[in-house]
């Protein structure tokens, strides 16, 4: 070292404190730990398998299930495949994610304006079903209502009744259900139609209204194109409705709308619990906007309904959204405590009896697992591109 | 000569009218400043009327509080059974474990509080002691406590631990094996070597992207496939890991947030006076870092705590297991048994969350006053 000192020759570095060598190194070694003890579990589970005697791959998907689903929304009996109770599981998920989501954010949109109410009341109100629900587990509050609420309902004799139209007993929830003679997917598209319409048309004014400064609401042309329009079509094409309610038969009620008392408890538990989190979102939400932004708009001379529509709620919509979206996320993932109450969701029907029956416990824990996280990923891209969209525009 | 007239007292004040006064004036203000206003307060009275006296009423009027056995709980009209909760308090706290060996599980609890209260209030106490007691002797002492097996302790199987003791286990183990894990995770998230973040960002997305269940599901079935033949886990165990997994992930995208916080000029700072990146973390970012989201922790940590009574769909007993589990005993058998069992175990819940989530928010006021200047 000295002598390349004294030539005036410079050192040659030590290729360990060169940090893209070091870099290289330290990720080559953590990427071959990772490898070898992914070996060494496949190895192992597929050793264990073997010694177990459980088939491997995803055929059983097509042997018969054998089992029976009290809640399908598609065509299902104890004939059809695993793969297809699946599917049943499946939808059974998305039902109560999408009930609950609706019921959730109506109840938390209220609860997190009441708890900034002026009103001291129904702001303390607001405040003590937030901080009770938001603190005690949701998988107890589930069993409450299951087990110390509905199940103790009285028998479908006795059953409690509103206008003799909709029933609760210990058998669910029962309720009138519409029929339309004729093709009722003829009016589901139709109102679609007005929707993918009304949107464009808001899309469209919006473009000419904002640079002219001129402010023609398209909202008031929604719901004529979305509700009316269908009502048009089913009154020209001459169909026919017929209400059907529910009737006490023997031992259960036959006809309309049912709903078992596991869905019943899994909306109302999953719907309670996630709207306090959501209104505790809410109130952040508006708090966030600050006072001269309203101070500023009433200024400007915009009436009040217009101050809040037009600056408070889109700047408030921008911090709710993402821990909106998040929420109802939660709420889709909760739905698997459904598997305690044994409702017949995508956890129940397939991580419990489908794994149970044909104890292929690492194809059904992965499709179970797979179908959660897409879920979850689609989601959050959703929210990314919705964070990009709404981003605030800085210098 | 001059008319005008300069007054040399003040005069006397007078109070306001009596209707702006008070308990008057507070209601006009906060309940009946408008029409719609006191309608909402109406309705909510009106509500309050409809619910309060009856909860009243099942909870302490009409409410059976010592029996030998359901019997008294029995009756027509009666209200809640706290006979019952006071007949099982003991199984309720420590689940089967036998009641000569009890006084290791609060010994246990004992150490594990005396080595957070000082970490938890400010005070100028050496913090680094206490953490390295928690985190490097704790563990120990507690699996040799609970456990036994040395020291002279009878062996308690995991099987006869039950109640709010397996809550506490799993909650405290999973969130203090997920805080070191949380930060290897998000400073790789945070890494500029592409493999190191790829893997991290898989493994958290993974788990934050599954439901707790299906995770409790893979652990108790999966996980002993995954072993060698002849090497078997304990229930207790299996639930451990995956609780510990699924709640790193959770910790990873908190202490990313710390992170994330941290001025710019602090890590250049660091690396500028020649800290290798060990140093430049453990030393200068991580402190900060650390402190700025003790609020989000707690917050994980309340979380955790309710997720805790998923463990019951795999067959372990945490409290609310056990709550349930006694409700078949076929000596306290009652309509009321199961409705005050889940208010029980309700209370005990939310006493924890609430009192940890009050201590998040005075925290975050703390650190906020901290850093403003």
């Amino acid at each position: 070292m000295k002598d390349n000192i004294q030539a005036g020759k410079p050192l040659a570095p030590n290729p360990l404190n060169n940090p893209k060598v070091r870099a290289f190194v330290f990720q080559l070694a953590v990427l071959t730990l990772v490898g070898v003890a992914g070996w060494a579990l496949i190895d192992n589970t597929v050793t264990n398998l073997q010694r177990l005697n459980i088939a491997s791959g995803f055929g059983f998907l097509d042997n018969t299930a054998g089992f029976g689903i009290v809640q399908t929304l598609v065509a299902y009996s104890e004939q059809s495949s695993y793969g297809r109770a699946l599917l049943v599981g499946f939808l059974n998920t998305l039902l109560v994610a999408a009930i609950g989501i609706v019921i959730a954010t109506v109840l938390g949109f209220t609860l997190g304006i009441a708890r900034l109410s002026s009103n001291w009341l129904v702001a303390k109100l607001a405040t003590v079903y937030i901080e009770t629900v938001r603190n005690v587990p949701l998988l107890l509050q589930l069993f409450f209502w299951y087990f110390a609420v509905l199940r103790t309902l009285p028998l479908p004799r006795e059953s409690h009744s509103l206008f003799d139209m909709f029933f609760v007993n210990n058998r669910g929830v029962f309720m009138p259900a519409v029929h339309v003679e004729g093709s009722s997917l003829l009016l589901v598209g139709v109102a679609l139609f007005g929707t993918v319409v009304a949107i464009g048309l808001r899309y469209f004014i919006k473009s000419q209204d904002l640079p002219s400064g001129r402010l023609v609401l398209a909202g008031r042309l929604a719901p004529v194109l979305i509700f009316l329009l269908p009502l048009l079509v089913f009154f020209v094409a001459g169909m026919e409705f017929q209400v059907e309610v529910p009737a006490l038969r023997g031992f259960g009620f036959r006809g309309g709308w049912s709903f078992i008392p596991e869905l019943v408890a899994l909306v109302l538990s999953l719907s309670i619990y996630t709207a306090a989190f959501i209104a505790e979102n809410v109130r952040s939400g508006i708090l966030s906007v600050s006072k001269g932004q309203s101070e500023a708009a009433r200024a400007l001379g915009l009436p009040p309904g217009r101050v809040l529509r037009l600056v408070v709620i889109p700047q408030a919509l921008r911090v709710v959204i993402p821990p909106l979206t998040s929420q109802y996320l939660n709420l889709t993932k909760n739905s698997s405590l459904a598997v305690a109450i044994a409702y017949p969701d995508l956890v129940s029907v397939f991580s419990g009896t489908v794994l149970n029956q044909t104890g292929q416990a690492v194809e059904v824990i992965a499709i179970t697992m797979t179908i959660y996280l897409s879920m979850s990923l689609l989601i959050s891209l959703f929210m990314n591109w919705y964070n990009r969209h709404m981003a605030l525009v800085e210098r | 000569m001059s008319d005008h007239f300069v007054r040399t007292q003040s005069s006397p004040t007078l109070l306001p009218p009596s209707s702006r006064l008070g308990v008057l004036q507070w209601m006009r203000e906060n309940l009946f400043s408008s029409w719609a206003n006191g309608l909402f307060t109406v309705a909510g009275l009106y509500l309050l009327t409809l619910a309060f006296p009856p909860i009243f009423n099942w909870a302490f009027l009409s409410a059976v509080f010592t029996g030998q056995d359901g019997s008294v709980c029995r009756a027509d009209g009666v209200g809640a059974c706290w006979a019952f909760i006071d007949a099982k308090f003991n199984q309720f706290v420590y689940g089967r474990y036998p009641a000569g060996e009890q006084w290791r599980v609060d010994v246990t609890a004992l150490l594990g509080i005396a080595g957070l209260a000082p970490l938890l209030v400010p005070n100028r106490l050496p913090k680094q002691w206490f953490v390295g007691f928690l985190l490097l002797v704790f563990p120990f002492l507690a699996f040799v406590l609970l456990y036994g097996g040395t020291a002279g302790l009878v062996v308690v199987e995991t099987s006869d631990w039950g109640g709010l003791m397996v809550t506490l286990v799993v909650a405290v183990t999973g969130i203090a094996a997920s805080l070191p894990l949380g930060v290897f995770l998000a400073l790789g998230r945070r890494s500029k070597m592409p493999v190191i973040r790829i893997l991290s960002i898989m493994f958290i997305e993974l788990w934050r992207g599954v439901p707790l269940i299906t995770v409790l599901f893979m652990a108790s079935v999966m996980l002993p496939l995954f072993l060698p033949e002849g090497m078997s886990f304990d229930k207790l165990l299996r639930a451990l890991i995956g609780v510990a997994l699924f709640s790193s992930a959770y910790m990873a995208e908190v202490v990313r947030g710390g992170l994330a916080s941290v001025p710019v000029g602090q890590y250049e700072a660091a690396k500028a006076l020649g800290l290798t990146y060990p140093q430049m973390m453990s030393r200068i970012v991580l402190p900060q870092a650390l402190t700025t989201v003790i609020p989000g922790i707690v917050n994980n940590f309340i979380g955790l705590f309710k997720d805790t009574t998923l463990v019951l769909v795999i067959g372990l007993f945490d409290l609310l297991g056990i709550v349930q589990s006694n409700f078949t005993d076929p000596a306290w058998i009652s309509p009321q048994t199961s409705t005050t069992g889940y208010v029980f175990a309700a209370f005990v819940f939310w006493i924890f969350c609430f009192s940890m989530s009050r201590y998040s928010i005075y925290m975050e006021r703390r650190l906020e006053t901290d850093t403003q200047r």
